[in-house]
């Protein structure tokens, strides 16, 4: 799904041809239309059990996303996010069960409750670093079951036997089942939130999210202020996973202490980095992963799921250690280099210019092959005309 | 000769970097390698060390070394002076100075040779017991030049000393290069940017460009070279 | 008075566990720069193989030796046929593989040898200590032991060529290979003594909290938490940092009013977070300072 560099155009020659073509769609796009025309067809090929888990997946990556862009696009560690999954789910059920409101008031609600207890917890976060960061989050996502169990709270939390989530109704003029009717709901607001991240990371906001993750000192004399966005990050990251939590409240129709443990935080990690760090895409990847390799494990041997888990986890890391974003990247590279190998450097294809210089060094007995310095020009000169007109020969080369 | 390299090329990854590199350096001698950022200078240095991806031959004392493990080149007697001092950061002077000395085993040596390290550079000595990375630029690059002859190494491969060095203490360091080469009669391969500095340590040159020399010679012929003074030394 | 003198010793006793753990996350934290999660999962099967052996017939001391040798030569062969391959990975694949180890070796437990409880004996016995009633002998021994390993610890690190060597090799390895070493065979040896040290914490938190796959799991939580509160780069501070999460733990579980009891491991934790605002590295900590 990778595109080809032919949309760069060297300097002076974009003054010169003016406004550029229209560009066919790109492969990456048809992708995509296949796979939502698919994921729109699906629920119809498939029973109630398959479409749940069909959801599920949906949910984990939009979960996964949340970790995504803390973790994968600013660089802060969290092995907690299961605590803010909860937390959205929680919300959902006390909402509906407790106040009566409707389920998709309820996703807002979770997400801005999220985003406040994310930026809470990214505040100190500024202060720690790498693995004392990691504790501040693995705390939070193990006093999340605890505090969710404690006798005081029992009137909204329904302590250890946690809430019943009644399943939302479908709207009255459509013929599907209520299954399908939460499958497209997700679906919908997946794509959305996929899509509003996706323009967040292009964006200038994006990038200066990256920048700090990747050097932060450098980010900070450029004058981006990278307490505020980090904070917000986290917020953000909250605010997605929190969403997602929501949404698995309503399809799992329950919420309890021990469905949000350590375990779950571990899972989404786990799924981030499988699905490949920094990739959209990846997450979707990630969320299935975590979520039917742990029953295919279980399929092949009761007793020894855990280390049947272990072992599938571990042959997928081998075979792609940069996760599944990153082999499709390489296996991408690999096929557009095969199709169209890279032209000789430009410096080879240079006529060696006969000049008197050139004949005094050779006479004062150096050998010589280029001298620097006066040649250096006319070097450069020509290499730049070679790159345009390669340019060129590719984008006219380029499959319609 | 000591050290010879013939048609070696280097890659990373994809990219190729060094195209048909061949030089050589005896016993004790002292040779400069020039060029621009992006030459492929530090590139040279990692490929004699085995850091990056080679082909073509490389010959140490007679041995093919070419595609060795760094750490082996190392124990032969090659010590490198990375760009960026590659000082360990967190463990003290002392330390860094003993770590230097990790695969000789005569105790007594090697503590008379830090005393000498510590007479080349009486500032290390001032600050033996702190973490090395609280120490200035100047002053890491004296440790990792240090670290480095603690080796008793037979081929020195320094990058870049100069970079990000006051003058004063660039031209300090070199005189200490220039007597340690007398003393020890250490072959040394100094990358530098400073051209100027370099030919008047070196006794041969070689100007790269874009991955190959494109000159070769004594260092007072390459310095007196009239392109060379234009592009390289400013006049 | 007598209450809280009580609880601060019973602290002191859980904390001699929890120090025990904490120098083991430190220690590997030295030898390989990062943390390894299956640490606690390792220990507990090094304590498996303990009571097979002993259920085998074997003498205690025998058995401790021989499962403390084979501990070295497992923590060597998971670090090269596990995390040699993913080295050039970035440490989030590599946690990718830790989080597997554990969940191999924690399933693997329970499928050999079941998960029901199971004692496992002292070689100190728990005679109450000189009489006293706020520490017995089994309590004494481990903060004994723990205490007699971290001096051996910090010793072989700071007093020796080869510990030197491999806290070069995990803190810079480019630049411990260009003064010679090994840094594959040092990150080897790493592991083989974290391995070590687990096991022997392992043996020796058995007896008290009873022999299950799961042992482990609160144990290495609280020396996670007690190593970083004593600062990772501090094989001292990991100790002293393990007995404050213990004592912590007992008095809020005693002293804190209504919620103490049920959120013990939360209050701890909270207080450790309190800490890191003040001291980002930790008590004993050092951050690193180096030029940009």
């Amino acid at each position: 799904m990778t595109t080809p560099q032919q949309e760069t155009v060297p300097f002076g020659a974009a003054a010169a041809s003016g406004a550029r073509r229209p560009t066919w769609p790109q492969t990456r796009h048809w992708v995509l239309a296949a796979a939502l025309a698919v994921a729109i067809a699906a629920p119809f090929f498939f029973h109630g059990f398959v479409i749940f888990q069909l959801t599920e997946v949906m949910i984990y990556g939009l979960a996964i996303l949340g970790l995504n862009l803390l973790t994968g696009f600013n660089g802060q560690f969290s092995v907690g996010h299961g605590a803010f999954y909860g937390l959205g789910a929680y919300v959902t059920a006390i909402m509906m069960q407790r106040w009566g409101i409707a389920y998709y008031w309820t996703l807002p609600a979770a997400g801005g409750v999220c985003f406040v207890v994310g930026v809470l917890v990214g505040l100190p976060a500024l202060r720690l670093q790498g693995l004392y960061l990691a504790l501040v989050t693995f705390a939070a996502a193990v006093a999340l079951p605890q505090l969710l169990k404690f006798h005081g709270f029992e009137g909204w939390t329904g302590g250890v036997q946690g809430i019943v989530v009644d399943q939302p109704d479908v709207p009255g003029f459509l013929p599907i089942s209520a299954d399908q009717w939460l499958y497209f709901f997700t679906l919908g607001v997946m794509l959305l939130m996929f899509a509003g991240a996706s323009n967040l990371i292009r964006s200038r906001t994006g990038r200066a999210i990256m920048a700090i993750r990747d050097h932060p000192i450098a980010a900070a004399a450029m004058g981006i202020n990278a307490p505020v966005y980090k904070t917000l990050t986290f917020g953000v990251s909250a605010l997605y996973t929190g969403v997602a939590g929501a949404l698995g409240a309503l399809a799992v129709q329950f919420v309890a202490p021990d469905s949000f443990t350590l375990f779950l935080s571990i899972s989404f990690l786990v799924g981030l980095i499988i699905g490949g760090m920094g990739s959209l895409p990846g997450c979707l990847f990630g969320g299935l992963f975590v979520l039917y390799v742990p029953n295919i494990a279980e399929s092949v041997s009761r007793g020894l799921a855990g280390a049947v888990y272990g072992v599938i986890m571990l042959l997928v890391i081998f075979a792609m250690p940069s996760g599944a974003a990153g082999f499709v990247r390489h296996a991408a590279g690999y096929l557009s280099r095969w199709r169209n190998p890279p032209p000789e450097p430009a410096g080879q294809n240079l006529a060696a210019p006969q000049n008197a210089y050139i004949g005094q060094q050779q006479a004062a007995g150096f050998a010589v092959r280029q001298p620097p310095g006066i040649v250096e020009e006319q070097a450069l000169r020509i290499t730049a005309q070679e790159a345009l007109t390669t340019a060129k020969q590719e984008r006219s080369r380029k499959p319609k | 000769m000591m050290l010879t390299v013939d048609g070696v090329n280097a890659y990373y990854g994809e990219q190729q970097a060094l195209f048909g590199i061949s030089f050589g350096i005896d016993e004790g001698g002292v040779r400069t390698l020039l060029g621009a950022n992006g030459a492929g200078k530090t590139t040279v240095l990692r490929a004699l060390c085995g850091m990056v991806r080679t082909s073509g031959e490389i010959r140490f004392d007679g041995k093919a070394i070419a595609g060795w493990a760094t750490e082996n080149v190392a124990r032969l007697g090659v010590a490198h002076v990375p760009d960026g001092r590659g000082t360990f950061v967190r463990l003290t002077v002392e330390e860094n100075l003993q770590l230097g000395a990790m695969t000789r085993r005569d105790r007594a040596a090697i503590a008379a040779d830090i005393e000498r390290i510590y007479g080349h550079f009486p500032r290390l000595k001032e600050r033996r017991r702190q973490q090395a990375g609280t120490l200035s630029g100047g002053e890491q690059q004296m440790l990792a030049v240090g670290r480095a002859l603690m080796l008793r190494p037979r081929l020195l491969l320094l990058d870049e000393p100069s970079f990000g060095l006051a003058p004063l203490i660039v031209e300090e360091l070199f005189q200490i290069l220039r007597q340690i080469n007398r003393d020890t009669g250490v072959a040394m391969l100094i990358v530098e940017q400073n051209a100027a500095l370099a030919l008047e340590l070196a006794e041969h040159a070689y100007l790269l460009e874009t991955g190959r020399i494109v000159m070769d010679g004594a260092a007072a012929e390459i310095g007196a070279d009239e392109g060379v003074r234009r592009a390289y030394l400013g006049y | 008075m007598q209450l809280l003198l009580q609880q601060i010793m019973a602290g002191l006793a859980n904390g001699a566990i929890y120090a025990g753990m904490a120098l083991a996350v430190v220690m590997i934290f030295l030898a390989i720069d990062h943390l390894n999660f299956a640490q606690g999962e390792m220990a507990t099967f090094s304590t498996f193989v303990a009571w097979q052996l002993l259920a085998w017939g074997f003498p205690y001391w025998i058995a401790f030796v021989l499962v403390v040798m084979l501990s070295f030569v497992g923590g060597i062969a998971i670090e090269r046929i596990l995390f040699k391959p993913l080295h050039k990975a970035s440490i989030l694949s590599q946690l990718v593989a830790f989080i597997a180890l554990f969940s191999i070796l924690n399933s693997g437990d329970g499928y050999i040898w079941d998960y029901t409880i199971k004692t496992f004996p002292t070689p100190f016995g728990t005679r109450p200590l000189f009489g006293s009633v706020l520490i017995d002998t089994h309590e004494a021994g481990m903060i004994g032991v723990t205490l007699v390993v971290l001096l051996l610890i910090y010793g072989f690190f700071r007093g020796t060529r080869l510990g030197l060597a491999m806290r070069a090799a995990a803190q810079n390895p480019e630049s411990a290979r260009l003064v010679g070493i090994r840094v594959g065979w040092m990150t080897a040896l790493g592991w083989g003594l974290a391995a070590a040290i687990g096991a022997v914490g392992g043996m020796l938190i058995a007896p008290v909290v009873f022999l299950e796959p799961n042992m482990m799991f609160g144990v290495l939580l609280y020396g996670f938490a007690g190593a970083v509160l004593g600062g990772l780069t501090s094989p001292g501070g990991a100790v002293i940092g393990g007995f404050a999460v213990g004592i912590i733990e007992n008095l809020a579980g005693t002293f804190v009013p209504y919620i103490g009891r049920d959120l013990k491991l939360t209050i701890a934790l909270i207080v450790i977070v309190a800490v890191l605002m003040v001291r980002p590295a930790g008590i004993f900590g050092r951050m690193t300072v180096s030029r940009v």
